[in-house]
């Protein structure tokens, strides 16, 4: 993974003194509330409904097993002692003090991490696929090129105060897996009639109050003008998205309102500007960033042995078996397999870990998977590079942390925003939702037979929980001061992205299992064969689950 | 006179807020955009920017302005940092000056995007202004500062 220099840890303190400066002149009156707002958003600090809120940065979802430490020891003593994944890869922390945020941010600094620009109008952590590196599907390592925009990102004089919040994302595999369509730019690494690699650049997609799926602005680019060519979009849009209104400020607006075309031309005309200049990417400078994501010293294993080995233990220890089967991924590299971790027991609030919880993953990353981790924007971990041979171990000690909930991909899978337990702008509460279907589809055979299945809940419209391309999608909506939630069909986050379809009127928090049991049943009695969900929704459309839900309730 | 920053210190000078509804400006105040465009001759003229005025109309003059002041109203509207790094981009080799209600906590990015004068509204915040004005010693990306970003540098 990526690790700091003098340059990079002087940039990270300089920030931190920053930071609590800026924290001290607030609380001596020297800055106003609205003044100390962008600022403290900018390091990721929300004043949210019961105590602040920090959103601490997880540079495309990769950790160490020392961050993971620190983050246990900074949960037990700054917080309540657990913390929470986010969508976008990052940690949150629900109740930090004002006071010592600046304390947890030296601590950070301490193990090369920081909270910077995970919050604000201004560009956000960098996502990628969680199986960066280890993917079979895979034409090179996202990461590098992530770490890349990352740098060039960070305390970025120009886009400090856009509009509204950015959004980069990148995926180089076959199959998308960091939602490239639903970002404000999304960038696929991919080759072009010569084989060469190159970036195709989309912009303008998103999801929120009005979901868009991004266009493509350059249908290749050449590497080395990556930075410069986020530099031109990113001048457009500072200069020309809309700032009157916050619901038609983010790009995908700006994009729609000047048309595609207009808005490339208006991105050319910045870029040539800039194209070929000092922040044209060097092969020194491509190279240097790949040189942290090299190969982990993989022991050569016999895959036909390895593969015999574990099948038998999986026959002879089923449930053993089944985890294997549910929440672990072939791997490239003969004899390994990536392991999903899933935070999504029931009763647990979704993406929720614990500071012993966070303790034992860093000692299983040390013994099982060259020390390093990954959050996922399912808002579960990963642990990419596991031998065959130690699963079994791991998987006991997973179990006894409540680690090993074989559930992933599945519906008791929910990707679920923190909402109105803990978020000042949530219209309805979504963690207990979540736990009210994690509770219903509790029984596996079921659960297994219904397929993989995205089911995503937002508490309010900025759809941190991603409701719009979830194949089921509960969103909390205000109706006359009452929390209900409306329920879309037929999402998706793959490369053929779907925004999901409104089902009808919104339903009270009690009546959603009962929606969501209507909406499976249905599902079942029209499958075909060995058909998934979306695969079934995308066949006979969202009237029969229209009948057969509203027929039910009223 | 209103005081601000230039050239790393608090000084003063004559220049006033623009007096849009005249139809020429007024001596010392600064011309708006429409004002500007009026004069005949541009040499060593001065401008004030709005949000959305954007700088094109500026761009032919760029060699005979002296002075261009971008108008933040309110901190939190970044269209001027744009402004600011294009002008200079494009070769404004003038005194840039940023007046309005930004904040202390602005001054360092608005130097870096090439921000050579820096008038509060507030002139109370002059002082700590002035000592946010470098108070990162290091940047990744190029800038108006530095053109070369981090990595030509690091070594
Ligand atoms: S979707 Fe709304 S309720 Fe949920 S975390 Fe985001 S802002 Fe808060």
């Amino acid at each position: 993974m990526y690790l700091y220099d003098q340059y990079d840890q002087r940039i990270v303190d300089e920030r931190v003194a920053q930071f609590r400066d800026q924290t001290r002149r607030f609380l001596a009156g020297e800055l106003t509330a609205a003044e100390f707002l962008p600022l403290r958003l900018q390091n990721g600090l929300y004043v949210q409904r019961l105590a602040p809120m920090l959103r601490i940065a997880v540079p495309y979802g990769l950790l160490s097993s020392a961050q993971l430490r620190k983050l246990a020891h900074i949960t037990r003593h700054y917080d309540k002692g657990y913390a929470h994944v986010s969508t976008r890869q990052n940690i949150q922390l629900n109740w930090p003090q004002l006071e010592e945020v600046p304390e947890i941010l030296a601590e950070l600094a301490g193990v090369q991490m920081h909270a910077i620009q995970t919050s604000g109008n201004c560009i956000r952590n960098t996502t990628t696929d969680q199986f960066a590196g280890v993917a079979a599907d895979e034409r090179e390592d996202p990461r590098p090129w992530c770490e890349i925009i990352r740098q060039w990102s960070t305390l970025h004089p120009e886009f400090a105060f856009l509009p509204r919040k950015f959004k980069i994302a990148v995926c180089a595999s076959e199959q998308d897996r960091a939602a490239i369509h639903a970002h404000d730019i999304g960038v696929e690494l991919l080759a072009n009639a010569a084989g060469e690699y190159g970036f195709k650049v989309l912009a303008g997609g998103g999801l929120g109050r009005t979901p868009v799926i991004g266009s493509v602005i350059s249908e290749w680019l050449e590497k080395r003008h990556l930075l410069t060519y986020l530099e031109a979009i990113l001048r457009v849009y500072n200069q020309y998205g809309r700032r009157d209104n916050k619901y038609k400020a983010r790009i995908k607006i700006l994009v729609k309102a000047m048309g595609v075309e207009a808005f490339r031309e208006a991105v050319e005309r910045e870029w040539a500007l800039v194209k070929d200049g000092p922040s044209t990417l060097t092969d020194e400078e491509i190279a240097r960033a790949k040189s942290f994501f090299t190969e982990p010293p993989y022991v050569q294993l016999d895959a036909g042995a390895s593969a015999a080995a574990l099948q038998a233990r999986c026959t002879a220890d089923p449930i053993f078996g089944n985890w294997v089967a549910r929440n672990t991924l072939a791997h490239r590299v003969p004899g390994y397999r990536a392991v999903t971790i899933s935070l999504k027991a029931t009763g647990n609030a979704p993406g929720d870990v614990t500071d012993s919880q966070l303790e034992l993953l860093a000692d299983l990353a040390d013994s099982f998977s060259f020390g390093e981790l990954r959050t996922t924007h399912q808002q579960n971990m990963v642990l990419a590079d596991v031998e065959a041979s130690a699963l079994y171990t791991l998987w006991q000690q997973l179990q006894g942390a409540g680690l090993a909930t074989p559930n992933i991909g599945y519906i008791t899978d929910v990707i679920c925003c923190p909402g109105g337990d803990y978020c000042s702008l949530a219209n309805a509460k979504s963690i207990p939702v979540a736990e009210a279907i994690q509770a219903r589809f509790e029984d596996l055979d079921y659960l297994y037979d219904l397929g993989p299945l995205e089911l995503n809940i937002s508490g309010c419209m900025n759809a941190c929980g991603h409701h719009h391309i979830g194949h089921i999608g509960i969103l909390g909506v205000d109706k006359k001061g009452a929390e209900f939630y409306q329920v879309s069909l037929g999402g998706s986050q793959s490369k053929e992205a779907a925004i999901g379809k409104i089902l009808g009127p919104s339903f009270s928090q009690e009546d959603i299992p009962d929606v969501v049991e209507n909406i499976l049943d249905t599902f079942v009695s029209l499958r075909q064969e060995e058909e998934t969900f979306l695969q079934t929704y995308n066949r006979v459309g969202i009237e029969p689950f229209k009948e057969r839900v509203y027929a039910k309730t009223h | 006179m209103p005081k601000l920053i230039k050239q790393g210190e608090i000084t003063s000078d004559a220049w006033l807020p623009p007096a849009a509804d005249a139809a020429t400006a007024p001596e010392f105040h600064l011309p708006t955009l429409g004002q500007w465009q009026d004069l005949a001759d541009k040499t060593g003229s001065a401008v004030q920017i709005e949000p959305g005025d954007g700088i094109a109309e500026l761009l032919p003059a760029l060699d005979a302005i002296g002075l261009v002041a971008v108008h933040f109203p309110l901190f939190t509207d970044g269209r001027g940092f744009s402004y600011g790094r294009e002008l200079r981009q494009r070769g404004y080799r003038g005194e840039l000056r940023a007046v309005g209600t930004f904040l202390p906590d602005q001054l360092h990015y608005l130097r870096r995007c090439g921000f050579d004068a820096f008038q509060f509204s507030d002139e109370s915040r002059l002082e700590e202004g002035l000592r946010q004005l470098d108070i990162f010693s290091e940047h990744y990306q190029g800038a108006i500062d530095e053109p070369q970003p981090l990595f030509r540098r690091r070594h």
